[in-house]
């Protein structure tokens, strides 16, 4: 490029052939952090937009935007941009994009991965930037070899002309010459090579061989390992504090006070551990000592029939609506705390020298994890480099980075490379938690099986106001804490008063055809830090809703499926899946003892519905043989990572309906391991069927819609095998004498 | 100081002998393959072979491998030349997060070494000592399975 005076938007615009390929992106308005793209150099090469590297050998580089926790986003997002590049997804190199606005997500507006978006979010973009590059290739191909562009054509990373193929990386110095094409035509599904297809994911050798790259893998020369000794109620300060023996412990370097607790840092993680077990603290008192988990149930339970109960959702008429109804019915539910409890507790390896930052961690949010950093070191943004590796689970748990803020304060304070680690007791008392709520459903049915009436109620804390709290202050940098705090502060006095957190009470209404429906909410934070949890408000209004419909269907004396049919008219693509999951149940040949239980929700734009084969013991025990999906995920852009997803979500969900909570006492979480805090095991799993059903749309959400309607469809099969109605979560069944 | 054979190779270290076997080949052989997931024996995320046994390394002290052989995912196979579970692995799909599957090839590794042409309620009983939060365990059993069904 030398010789061209360029503009930086020129080159982003038309692509710039860095010394390491061609990088192809998109500009989006407003964000503030840009700059030089964070594309590593490899070796000559052109970089047509953001997304894409060819270098000369047609060594093809994937910038993913999204965070890649296992819910095969790289996969996804490769094949999506391969399809339209015709480049298969197994000849890229996929690598994580850096920090940069032009990896935004198109919904957020940021670089945040979470609620089941980035395959349908980026579907359009992607595709357009793969058809558009390709149509680049392709002009400069027509230039290089003398033919028009109509006589040419592309196969798999090569441009053809005849019988002749040329790598992509042939064409890359005339490609950096000319304008990246605009709004090309996009193939007809149709034609579709790769998306709708099965094959391996991009990051299945990598996590089969043990070479895959984690937060926690990273090893920098001259690192130190900080633990951090917290509070054992949420918030609480160290009033005193011994450290002198601790210091004179071997290994042991500096303990350090930071905005959560004491940090310990030592030569090694296994002396730190052993310091923050000699600390002596004594912790600052906290209006949560007064709580513990029967506390938090009947304050919620009572907080129902108060005043401060606000209307989130009215459509029709109530009482026009109950008047119409033969019977009318009511229950209560109630859903716990739960951990998220990912395999690679969270933590962050932090190099400040000079007036550069290096941070390497596994989050779900670069943009946020540098916004941190540059807050908490007052660096320059552009001096602060993240490479975001592989995150071994997030579930909503790294959309939440206090541990980028400790280990900024650590490494300040040291003076050292830092490596963070949270032990998996910090991970289980002292992380944010999905929000333990009650829910009342009164609800009435006329003669015919319709509901006439409905009236869904949630009391807990809100869900958003806390993730908001911690994610505001990433986003702001440089905003003064005073107004930050003024700007959460007031986020959680809205949502306590005037308008419903979205996110508390989604899934309490949407699945069926309900033309007279109130959604109320009451706002109970007893200050127990919560975030979303896969499926967020969905993970527990499901299990209220597909419990109380169960209930109404047997009021009714009708099949649950065929209540389920008669109340889903209205909403057409789950009534297909119900259909479907109806035919799948009438083939069902049930050993003795063997129950069945359904349930359906709508989240994330995906419509699931699951039956579950369920039997318990003589002495109680709920055991789970199968589980059938049926889910319209819209296209699926690799159906068996969609596969592999939703039979993780029945695990994920199993765990929660057999064994989750998170229990106070005196405020302290009381689990702290995976012996109280028990995942499911192999032994206990199910096998799992999937159908996929093709709508024909564009995608819609994957990680999180299977998750939902697994407890209630538990429940409903225990009921069935029991006899008795089980609306507390997680089950249990009280043995028969 | 402990001397062992790790991966075919002499090792020797040269600190606390209480430290358990994990932090030293992570931390000190930087073999990362490796994971901690709990520190208390919980979730096998740490598991490597001692003298062919699969073992938790979380929470066994470097003094207790003195003479053994410790074996980890690294010399298990690698990308070019991978152990038939791992090929099991990739074919099946089964990884998603990723984080626990060292831990489960070494446990899997560990029953087929033994038992060949273990069964389901086989894997079951062998591999239920491993977590994974992402839910893989119908995709681990079944690569297990395909494995063992190839020996039979």
């Amino acid at each position: 490029m030398s010789g061209h005076q360029v503009s930086r938007r020129q080159l982003l615009k038309r692509g710039a052939l860095l010394s390491g390929g061609l990088v192809v992106g998109v500009q989006l308005p407003g964000c503030s952090f840009s700059g030089p793209l964070p594309i590593e150099a490899a070796d000559e090469g052109f970089v047509p937009h953001a997304f894409l590297q060819i270098s000369p050998n047609n060594e093809i580089f994937f910038y993913c935007p999204s965070d890649e926790m296992g819910q095969g986003v790289r996969t996804g997002l490769a094949t999506i941009i391969g399809e339209e590049l015709d480049l298969h997804p197994s000849q890229m190199v996929v690598r994580s994009a850096g920090s940069h606005k032009a990896y935004a997500n198109p919904e957020f507006g940021i670089q945040l991965t979470g609620g089941s978006n980035a395959v349908r979010a980026f579907y359009t973009p992607l595709r357009q930037t793969g058809a558009d590059t390709r149509a680049l290739l392709l002009n400069a191909a027509s230039l290089d070899l003398g033919i028009p562009a109509e006589q040419l054509s592309t196969d798999n990373g090569h441009v053809v002309a005849g019988k002749r193929r040329y790598p992509y990386g042939d064409f890359i110095g005339t490609a950096a010459t000319l304008e990246l094409p605009e709004a090309t035509p996009l193939k007809p599904v149709n034609q579709f090579k790769y998306i709708g297809s099965e094959f391996t994911r991009v990051d299945a050798l990598e996590k089969s061989t043990g070479t895959a790259q984690f937060g926690i893998d990273a090893d920098i020369p001259g690192m130190v390992y900080a633990v951090v000794a917290r509070p054992p109620v949420a918030g609480a300060k160290p009033i005193r504090l011994e450290r002198e023996h601790v210091l004179a412990m071997p290994g042991i370097i500096a303990v350090v006070d930071i905005s959560s607790g004491v940090a310990v840092v030592a030569e090694r993680y296994w002396y730190a551990q052993q310091g923050v077990k000699a600390l002596h603290i004594e912790w600052e008192q906290m209006p949560l000592e007064s709580v513990d988990s029967a506390t938090v149930k009947a304050d919620l339970a009572a907080a129902l029939e108060g005043n401060d109960v606000i209307e989130a959702t009215n459509e029709g008429d109530m009482e026009a609506g109950f008047k119409l109804a033969k019977h009318q019915h009511r229950s209560d539910y109630y859903a716990p705390f739960l951990a998220h409890a990912p395999l690679e507790p969270v933590n962050a390896t932090l190099r400040i020298e000079g007036e550069r930052a290096e941070l390497w961690t596994g989050v779900q949010s670069i943009q946020a994890a540098q916004g941190l950093v540059e807050r908490v070191t007052g660096l320059a943004r552009g001096n602060i480099t993240v490479h975001n590796l592989y995150l071994g689970g997030g579930f909503g748990r790294r959309g939440t980075l206090t541990h980028i803020v400790e280990v900024a304060e650590i490494a300040l304070a040291v003076q050292k490379p830092v490596q963070l680690l949270w032990s998996r007791e910090n991970d289980i008392q002292n992380g944010l938690y999905r929000p333990a709520s009650y829910m009342r459903i009164t609800a009435g049915i006329d003669d015919e099986g319709r509901i006439t009436a409905w009236h869904a109620s949630r009391a807990g804390a809100n869900i958003t106001g806390d993730t908001m709290t911690n994610l505001l202050p990433a986003m702001f940098p440089r905003m003064p804490k005073s107004m930050l705090n003024g700007l959460a502060g007031s986020l959680e006095y809205v949502f306590s008063n005037w308008a419903v957190d979205p996110s508390s009470v989604e899934g309490l209404h949407e699945t069926y055809d309900l033309p007279n429906a109130l959604v109320t909410h009451a706002t109970v934070d007893h200050g127990l830090p919560t975030t979303f949890w896969r499926s967020v408000g969905h993970s527990y209004t499901a299990f209220a809703v597909e419990s109380m419909i169960d209930e109404l269907a047997e009021q009714a004396g009708m099949d649950p499926i065929a209540f389920r049919l008669k109340n889903t008219e209205g909403k057409p693509r789950m009534h297909r899946v119900l259909r479907c999951a109806a035919d799948l149940m009438a083939n069902y040949q049930l050993p003795e003892g063997h129950h069945l239980g359904v349930a359906c929700h709508s989240s994330f734009f995906t419509d699931v519905a699951q039956i579950a084969e369920v039997s318990v013991s003589d002495t109680g025990d709920i055991r789970v043989h199968r589980v059938t999906c049926v889910a319209d995920v819209g296209t699926a852009v690799n159906p068996d990572i969609v596969k592999a997803q939703l039979e993780g979500a029945v695990m994920f969900a199993l765990t929660a309906t057999l064994h989750g909570s998170i229990d106070l006492e005196a405020g302290a979480v009381v689990q702290s391991n995976f012996h109280d805090y028990p995942l499911l095991r192999m032994n206990e799993a199910p096998e799992v069927d999937v159908h996929l059903i093709d709508s024909g749309t564009a995608p819609t959400g994957i990680g999180e819609p299977g998750v939902p309607p697994l407890a209630p469809a538990v429940a409903n099969g225990v009921y069935r095998a029991f006899g008795e109605r089980l609306r507390t979560l997680p089950l249990r069944v009280t043995p028969n004498a | 100081m402990i001397e062992f054979t790790l991966n075919g190779k002499p090792a020797v270290f040269d600190d606390d002998p209480s430290i358990p076997l994990l932090w030293a080949v992570r931390d000190d052989f930087k073999l990362k393959g490796s994971k901690f997931g709990c520190g208390a024996g919980l979730c096998g995320a740490c598991t490597m072979h001692v003298d062919g046994k699969a073992v938790r390394t979380c929470v066994l002290p470097v003094a207790n491998v003195a003479g053994k052989s410790v074996t980890t995912i690294e010399s298990l196979g690698n990308p070019n030349e991978m152990h038939p579970l791992q090929q099991a692995w990739v074919e099946h799909n089964v990884p998603q997060c990723g984080y626990c599957q060292s831990g489960q090839i070494m446990s899997a590794a560990a029953l087929l070494a033994k038992n060949p042409a273990a069964t389901a309620s086989d894997v079951d009983k062998a591999m239920s000592g491993n977590l994974c939060r992402c839910g893989c365990y119908p995709r681990i059993k079944a690569a297990v399975l395909s494995v063992a069904e190839k020996s039979v």
